[in-house]
């Protein structure tokens, strides 16, 4: 049948299965707006009060229910201020499709009232992006780029349509998804991929040598990182941990992979790692790193990182293999694939002696308790885990307030922490609670952030308010950007420059502005009566806690120096 | 990058024959911070499939993950580091030169017929030659013209394809790794 390229588009989500949107109007992407209205009991839009919200919440939207999320924006500043969003997605191998507009084609190339190249913007940022100029390619070009956001290692992929091809008319006819990669780009991608892309088979040998080499291994090491979450190889991992009874230490992706209460997690490995996680690292004689990428926060200094152990690697991206540490072994393909192969080929093993070394160090940070006078950060952390159900969601923000949460919140499955691990995107949790609570209503949602994060996007409170979405904001307010302050401190000699946030707003005052629950708590028991009434409520809730200025996040090693050259323990 | 190591690396690529390909791809260089010596593209055999020639100052190690970071773009099918020993790598050069007098006019020609130049336009005051070859030819060539004065030189940038019966559209383990990271569907 002939439709117009604004109904062709939204026909093209549903056949993805897509039911949740979220974005922003505008004139260059009125037309598909003007067909939502007639979708609206089909397709549920989010709006924001911002679109670098709406990318966030996509994004969180994705993360918590490992669908495609779908995010819109116009042309121009509303294209613009996904970017941070977008980059937070790609960072973090998050599959969203933002579908933004642009001015019609007359109009393109002029400097026209609110156009931007926004696939040239987006280049470095998007797994691909797509200019649509002509109508015909419209439906072809949503369904490769679904199956690019989500396909190997995922990715957010922008798709940018010009206006008079929203309005424009063709034939399209109802494809299901099962049929895609038979037509049009898919299948032409297809045909010149070397191998069936269909599934991925990791070599065989490889495979094989990797488990010769555990066998042999006397103080073994794996990292967990993001990648087993997003390929959901979770319990192959905690089955092949147990089975050769070896440590884990978790990167702030991989947080969840493993039970945080499982005798095998070391804790949080890297720049804020912990002592046993640090020490194993440099200790080891195999480390085996699955789906993570040796990032400058894991492996702080490339030449002495592992430097006794032979380093294998386990990624789905072949461009991460030797990138940023030098391998001895590796394997390409799906981490659930891979671990579940080598789980049928490695006996039972036990390590004791290498386990009782390595968790002699301690997994987590003792803080020193202030006399009652204000909480400490573990405190704050372990009342919201005693109080919150075991699976409530936890967003966080970028900062001292992140690496507390991941540190003393133990995850037990993988999509409980959303966190903006590549990135470092302060402002990111608001919207990404607010995503992940529409795809998980029955779960409780807790958003952790820190002063100067909150205010970065708190204008999202008024989102939140709206879909009467009862998420609990947990401020830990120190006054201060925390972890700058931190550098500053250790490094900068106590110079704090343009850290000290010294002013408003009052939060409490703000969540009530926006019509939702706040306090502001400065001892324990006032903070175990507001979650208390926090989760009890069906509105949401603003939890402005009292923290001491000069709190630290421990341990630290600065970046660059080896791992266990830590500044503070 | 240790200066000793830096070779003169060439990569073939085939590419989707689309607009904003090249740009994503020159954009990959730039980003990385190398610098493109020389740049070729055209269509092939398959009118969808574009084939682009770079060449670039690097070291080996620089030189395989950049190969690694172009297979992973979406529009590139494969990636190839040609072989210096084992290639054919040639270029088109066009140069205008300055014919003052007859005697140069006659020494001009004889330099053309021993680069096997030919001579594509002929003025009253000028020559215009097309040679072909690898850079130290045409440098070479370059070089022998300059006193005579080169108003206009143009080059096409080094293309190059493989000796023997190796060629870039092999299926290896390689390229199908890197299908899995970009494209399992």
């Amino acid at each position: 049948m002939k439709l117009k390229g604004a109904n062709i588009l939204v026909e093209c989500l549903l056949e993805q299965g897509v039911d949740t949107v979220f974005g922003y109007p505008g004139g260059t992407i009125l037309d598909i707006y003007n067909v939502l209205y007639d979708y609206h009991d089909r397709i549920r839009h989010i709006l924001t009060a911002h679109e670098q919200g709406a990318s966030h919440a996509a994004d969180g939207y994705a993360r918590a229910t490992g669908k495609v999320g779908v995010c819109f924006a116009t042309s121009g500043p509303g294209a613009t201020n996904l970017t941070t969003g977008i980059a937070t997605a790609y960072m973090d191998s998050s599959p969203v499709v933002f579908i933004t507009c642009n001015v019609t084609d007359a109009n393109m190339g002029k400097d026209s009232f609110q156009e931007i190249d926004i696939t040239g913007v987006t280049l470095p940022i998007t797994k691909y992006n797509y200019l649509v100029r002509d109508v015909n390619t419209l439906a072809d070009v949503v369904r490769e780029g679904f199956a690019l956001a989500r396909a190997g290692r995922p990715g957010p992929v922008l798709i940018d349509i010009q206006k008079d091809v929203t309005g424009a008319e063709c034939e399209y006819e109802y494809l299901p998804p099962e049929e895609h990669f038979r037509h049009g780009r898919l299948a032409k991608l297809m045909y010149y991929a070397a191998h069936d892309v269909k599934s991925s088979e990791p070599d065989m040998q490889d495979v094989d040598r990797l488990a010769e080499m555990l066998a042999a291994a006397e103080r073994p090491l794996l990292i967990c990182g993001g990648g087993v979450v997003r390929s959901g190889a979770y319990q192959e991992l905690r089955a092949l941990a147990e089975k050769l009874d070896v440590p884990v230490a978790v990167t702030v992706m991989g947080a969840g992979a493993m039970p945080g209460t499982s005798p095998l997690v070391t804790g949080m490995i890297g720049m804020h790692g912990s002592q046993a996680s640090n020490m194993a690292c440099d200790a080891c004689d195999l480390l085996l790193g699955i789906g993570t990428r040796f990032s400058d926060r894991v492996a702080l200094d490339p030449s002495s990182f592992a430097a006794k152990a032979k380093i294998v690697h386990i990624d789905i991206d072949a461009a991460e293999i030797d990138k940023n540490v030098k391998t001895d072994h590796h394997i390409v393909g799906d981490a659930k694939k891979i671990l579940s192969l080598l789980l049928e080929r490695c006996a039972p093993a036990s390590h004791s002696a290498w386990k009782e070394y390595v968790f002699s160090f301690p997994t987590e940070t003792e803080y020193d308790d202030h006399d009652g006078e204000c909480l400490t950060p573990k405190q704050v952390l372990a009342t919201a885990a005693e109080l919150l159900p075991e699976d409530t969601i936890v967003t966080t923000d970028v900062g001292q307030h992140q690496m507390w949460a991941i540190q003393h919140f133990n995850f037990s499955y993988p999509g409980q922490l959303i966190t903006s691990g590549g990135f470092g995107t302060m402002g990111f949790g608001l919207g990404a609670a607010i995503g992940a609570k529409l795809g998980h209503p029955e779960k409780t949602v807790l958003h952790v952030t820190g002063d100067g994060s909150f205010r970065m996007n708190c204008h999202e409170l008024c989102t939140e308010q709206f879909y009467h979405l009862p998420i609990i904001t947990l401020i830990f307010n120190n006054a201060t950007l925390g972890m700058v302050r931190q550098w500053q401190h250790l490094i900068y000699n106590e110079r704090y420059s343009e850290t000290t946030l010294d002013r408003g707003p009052d939060f409490v005052a703000l969540a009530k502005a926006y019509g939702i629950d706040g306090c502001r708590v400065t001892n324990l028991a006032e903070l175990q009566a507001a979650l208390r009434g926090a989760i009890g409520s069906d509105r949401g809730c603003v939890i402005d806690c009292a923290i001491d200025i000069d709190e630290m996040v421990r341990p630290m090693v600065t970046g660059g120096s080896p791992i266990t050259d830590f500044l503070l323990n | 990058m240790e200066e000793t190591n830096v070779k003169r690396y060439t990569i073939a690529a085939l590419v989707d024959n689309e607009a904003g390909v090249l740009s994503q791809i020159s954009r990959l260089f730039s980003r990385k911070g190398y610098n493109i010596e020389t740049l070729a593209v055209g269509c092939t055999e398959d009118p969808c499939v574009s084939r682009i020639t770079i060449e670039i100052l690097t070291d080996e190690p620089r030189v395989q993950l950049l190969c690694n970071q172009l297979r992973k773009l979406i529009p590139v099918y494969s990636v190839k580091l040609l072989d210096a020993a084992n290639s054919i790598r040639r270029e088109l050069v066009l140069l205008k030169v300055r014919v003052p007098n007859h005697a140069a006019r006659n020494e001009i020609i004889q330099i053309s017929n021993v680069f096997r130049a030919s001579i594509i336009d002929i003025a009253s005051e000028t020559i215009t030659l097309s040679v072909i070859g690898n850079e130290s030819k045409t440098a070479a060539c370059e070089e022998m013209l300059r006193e005579f004065g080169i108003l206009e030189l143009v080059r096409t940038g080094i293309v190059a394809i493989e000796r023997g019966t190796n060629t870039i559209n092999e299926d290896t383990k390689v390229k199908g790794e890197f299908n899995y990271g970009k494209n399992v569907l």
